[in-house]
């Protein structure tokens, strides 16, 4: 029997402000163990929260980018349940009115696209940290009322590499971290498919991977599960976002993948597979707009980009931005290249080496004397060597065997140490073995 | 009061350490069980402070140097804030209301915090961890509460008047027992922050006085725009004395909602309604017969709502970062069981009320109905305010009872809260006042409740009242 995996994500990501949610406690990673916490945050009775704007200006900033309708009204609400690290006995968050709803997400799974809906994206804070030692725990609340976002996907994904590739574009859209999902994913459908073919039945529980033994656990079922009682948070008022406010974030939004993938399409020529693989990450984009910028011919970087130097990067498991290379050079060695200062044949060399000190390529041509040979008297000194030494195969070129150019030029690069402009190589041995016969 | 004794210590005539320590004595030889807690070096320390800008003349307010009870549901950094609970009985709170903020910048001097139903939970002031409050004008009496330590402090001149707070009637009804004055103000007018909340959504600070103008001063002070609460208006507060000067000058059109006059009012609260109205009539007011259909409801949705948000409210009591912790054998569950079961009684019922309300299956029918209701009481009220400005009503069908008599009844005493809670459930202002006495001389209160905001109006109807109809009388000792 054959079954079909079917899954929803939900994700939390944390709002990059600089201040909680709720309190001007700074949101500061690693400081020491309760060193940002107020009367707010601690839960202290009597104190109230107050919505940081920032917050909903990242949150609309996701909300935008990943499609949504925004709620130009949305209500957040008390989730109510006991754990030493969360102060209050609640969470705040939103349940049934949260700050938008229906938006996708268009992944590519091999050169298959699909879109992924987004259920809705729900602001809320983040809970302290406990830590459990022999006999005791001790509470951390510098984490406690973090602005986060969660955002639920619909149950479109269909398979662990689909789960991946949603959760990279999340990633890339600047939302999201993730490890390990993908392998809890196949896990699960393996497990599941597993218990239903034994004659089991799938229970809907709470389960935790564990990275270490690479195996998904139980952590509680269904009749364990919290009511949380949710309720409307009297705290706050709802929050109402203007149309104003909504067009002035969006005018402030960066240019996302899609939008700059289309453009490099249609503004740069380059094929639509190539804009795919450099839009797939912020920093390739960044390098690639940044070379063209400097030579005006963006198939030529896309070219170098594409086969070159994204090779290089794989075989040396490095980034993009912990190369010594800078988009300028790249710019630089292509202008070299259609000046005819250098061929491609020495542009390839060249580019190894600026790949591998970051060096200018003006400078690497020079110091090598890798400059290219137009000069004509020199290029006609070396025709006649090889003209002078070939005479069988001159005789059979002559009398009609074409394909003999090739062998020629070969022979006369050869000569030169590759350095002879290959266009004026032609032309005179063209002239040359013509002209005796 | 406060006007003469300003008057006093700007002619000092009388030092603010003096007055101090004449309300200090007074509060020594207290019967009536007002305060928890009693700050006299505190106090002191702030009536001297008071003094210099007495005598610089310098920064001086009406409440410069006057000796204030605070309810101790406000959070204050120098004086321990218990909510009359055992779980918070040592709890020293690490700010200050932000009402408290506004009455020590105006110079003010706390005597201690007053006595209160444990977490104003309560209406007879008898569910207090630290015993009941007795009614100063009869000891076998109930104040009323939930502020009924704020109540009877200002009758039996413990404090020259009072913060209280009121969630569905625990400022008006203590007032109304103990023949003092009280407002409820308008939700929002004066920020939460700092009043430990019993149900968010229906909770307000108000003062009470010997008089309107009391009232009126103390308003000025503490209302007004909060940035650390985010349902209080973001309007400037007022000089209320002046505008009740204003308001009193005009003429109104007032309702008496037939709903509030049935079977089961005791003889005498109506016999006050009455001399109220006739004495408006003469003043020249207009007074108008309205309904307010869904009055019937009201104790039923007040106590799904307040309960509910209670029992969310009071999560936070767990033993973990302040307050009481009762660590049993070091498990988790056993910390929460021992710790939570410091609340009173009155507290865990409705505790276990509201939990009830809210959960997965009933909300629904519970939480969510109510809330539904709550809009149609709210749209009684917008609808009356088409033909009248004010409302005139009974603060409670009767006279204070026996301590005891209804503790073992806790139905009886929701019910008593039928004609105080709309006001809350509306967000309108509401007003006390003394109207008479009953046979067994007990006070006898009536209530106006108001549109948003118009405060000022229901302080001087009060004022009329207080002139024109009947006078408490007042002996502070001084």
């Amino acid at each position: 029997m054959d079954f079909e995996p079917v899954i929803g994500l939900e994700v939390h990501a944390q709002l990059t402000t600089k201040s909680k949610l709720f309190c001007a406690c700074s949101t500061e990673f690693n400081a020491p163990a309760n060193a940002h916490v107020c009367p707010v945050c601690a839960g202290h009775p009597g104190t109230l929260p107050v919505l940081n704007a920032k917050a909903v200006e990242h949150a609309l900033k996701a909300a935008l980018a990943l499609d949504c309708k925004v709620n130009l009204r949305s209500v957040f609400a008390r989730k109510n349940y006991f754990y030493p690290d969360l102060p209050k006995g609640y969470q705040i968050t939103q349940f049934d009115l949260p700050i938008c709803q229906h938006g996708h997400l268009d992944i590519e799974v091999g050169t298959r696209s699909k879109r992924v809906g987004i259920t809705r994206i729900h602001m809320e804070e983040d809970a302290g940290k406990s830590v459990h030692a022999q006999g005791y725990s001790l509470v951390n609340l510098n984490r406690a009322a973090t602005p986060l976002i969660e955002i639920v996907s619909e149950p479109d994904i269909r398979s662990a590499e689909e789960a991946g590739a949603y959760l990279r574009k999340l990633r890339i859209k600047n939302v999201n971290s993730f490890r390990f999902v993908e392998k809890a994913i196949d896990y699960e459908i393996n497990r599941q498919t597993q218990l239903i073919q034994s004659g089991g039945q799938v229970l809907q529980e709470t389960r935790t991977y564990d990275s270490g033994k690479g195996v998904t656990i139980s952590m509680r079922g269904k009749e364990e599960a919290h009511d949380y009682r949710y309720f409307p948070e009297p705290d706050l008022i709802p929050l109402m976002i203007s149309q104003e406010t909504l067009e002035t974030v969006r005018s402030k939004l960066p240019e996302l993948p899609d939008q700059k993938r289309d453009r490099f399409i249609a503004e740069l020529g380059i094929p639509a597979y190539d804009s795919a693989v450099i839009t797939s990450s912020r920093k390739l984009a960044e390098f690639f707009e940044v070379a063209v910028s400097r030579c005006g011919n963006a198939k030529a970087v896309s070219n170098w980009v594409m086969g070159e130097m994204l090779r290089l990067l794989k075989l040396d498991e490095r980034e993009v931005d912990d190369m010594e290379m800078q988009p300028d050079e790249l710019g630089a060695l292509i202008r070299m290249i259609d000046a005819g200062t250098i061929s491609n044949t020495i542009a390839k060399t060249v580019f190894e080496e600026m790949y591998k000190t970051g060096q200018d390529p003006e400078a690497i041509v020079k110091e090598k004397g890798l400059m290219q040979i137009s000069d004509t008297s020199a290029i006609l000194q070396a025709i006649d060597k090889v003209i002078a030494g070939n005479a069988g195969q001159v005789a059979e070129y002559r009398s009609g065997k074409d394909k003999l150019m090739g062998f020629f030029v070969g022979q006369v690069m050869k000569q030169m140490g590759g350095k002879a402009n290959p266009g004026v190589v032609n032309e005179l041995l063209k002239r040359k073995l013509g002209a005796t016969s | 009061m406060i006007l003469s004794l300003h008057e006093k210590l700007t002619t000092r005539k009388i030092s603010s350490v003096e007055l101090a320590k004449h309300y200090l004595a007074r509060i020594k030889l207290d019967k009536t069980n007002s305060y928890i807690s009693v700050e006299g070096n505190e106090a002191l320390k702030m009536a001297a402070a008071a003094d210099t800008r007495l005598a610089a003349g310098e920064n001086v307010t009406l409440l410069t140097g006057v000796p204030l009870g605070i309810k101790d549901l406000l959070c204050t950094k120098d004086m321990i804030t218990t909510c009359a609970s055992k779980i918070l009985a040592d709890y020293r709170p690490p700010y200050d209301a932000t009402a408290i903020v506004r009455l020590k910048s105006a110079g003010a001097t706390f005597l201690g915090k007053l006595n209160m139903d444990e977490f104003a939970m309560g209406g007879s002031n008898e569910s207090s961890a630290f015993g009941a409050v007795r009614n100063p004008v009869n000891h076998d009496y109930v104040a009323g509460g939930s502020s009924g330590g704020s109540a009877a402090a200002v009758k039996a001149g413990l404090a020259a008047a009072t913060l209280g707070s009121d969630t569905g009637g625990s400022v008006r009804l203590p007032a109304a027992y103990t023949g003092t004055v009280g407002l409820k103000p308008t939700y929002g007018s004066v920020s939460r922050y700092g009043l430990v909340a019993f149900a968010s959504s229906l909770d307000q600070i108000g003062p009470l006085g010997v008089s309107a103008e009391d009232c009126a001063i103390l308003l000025s002070a503490i209302a007004g725009g909060d940035a650390s609460d985010s349902t209080c208006a973001p309007r400037p507060s007022a000089d209320y004395l002046e505008l009740m000067k204003d308001a009193g000058a005009r003429k109104y059109r007032i309702g008496l909602p037939k709903e509030y006059f049935i079977g089961g009012l005791q003889k005498e609260v109506a016999g006050s309604i009455d001399r109220v109205v006739q004495a408006l009539k003469k003043a020249g007011h207009t007074l108008v017969d309205i309904s307010l259909p869904h009055t019937e409801y009201s104790v039923a949705v007040y106590y799904i709502v307040a309960v509910s948000e209670a029992s969310s409210n009071l999560a936070r009591f767990d033993g973990v970062r302040y307050g009481a912790r009762l660590a049993g054998d070091r498990s988790l569950a056993e910390m929460y069981k021992q710790t939570r079961s410091l609340f009173g009684e009155e507290v865990k019922r409705r505790i276990i009320l509201g939990t009830f309300a809210l959960s997965a299956g009933y909300y629904d029918a519970y939480y969510k109905k109510a809330c539904q209701v709550r809009r149609l009481i709210k749209n009684d009220f917008d609808k009356a305010w088409q033909r009248v400005d004010l409302v005139l009503a009974p603060v409670s069908p009767t006279t204070a009872f026996k301590l005891g008599e209804k503790t073992a009844d806790p139905l009886q005493m929701y019910l008593n809260d039928i004609f105080t809670v709309p006001a809350n459930l509306a967000g309108l202002p509401g007003i006390s006042v003394p109207a008479g006495r009953d046979a067994k001389g007990l006070p006898v209160g009536v209530q106006f409740i108001g549109k948003p905001f118009a405060e000022a109006e229901l302080l001087a109807l009060a004022k009329f009242v207080e002139s024109e109809v009947y006078s408490e009388g007042v002996d502070h000792g001084l």
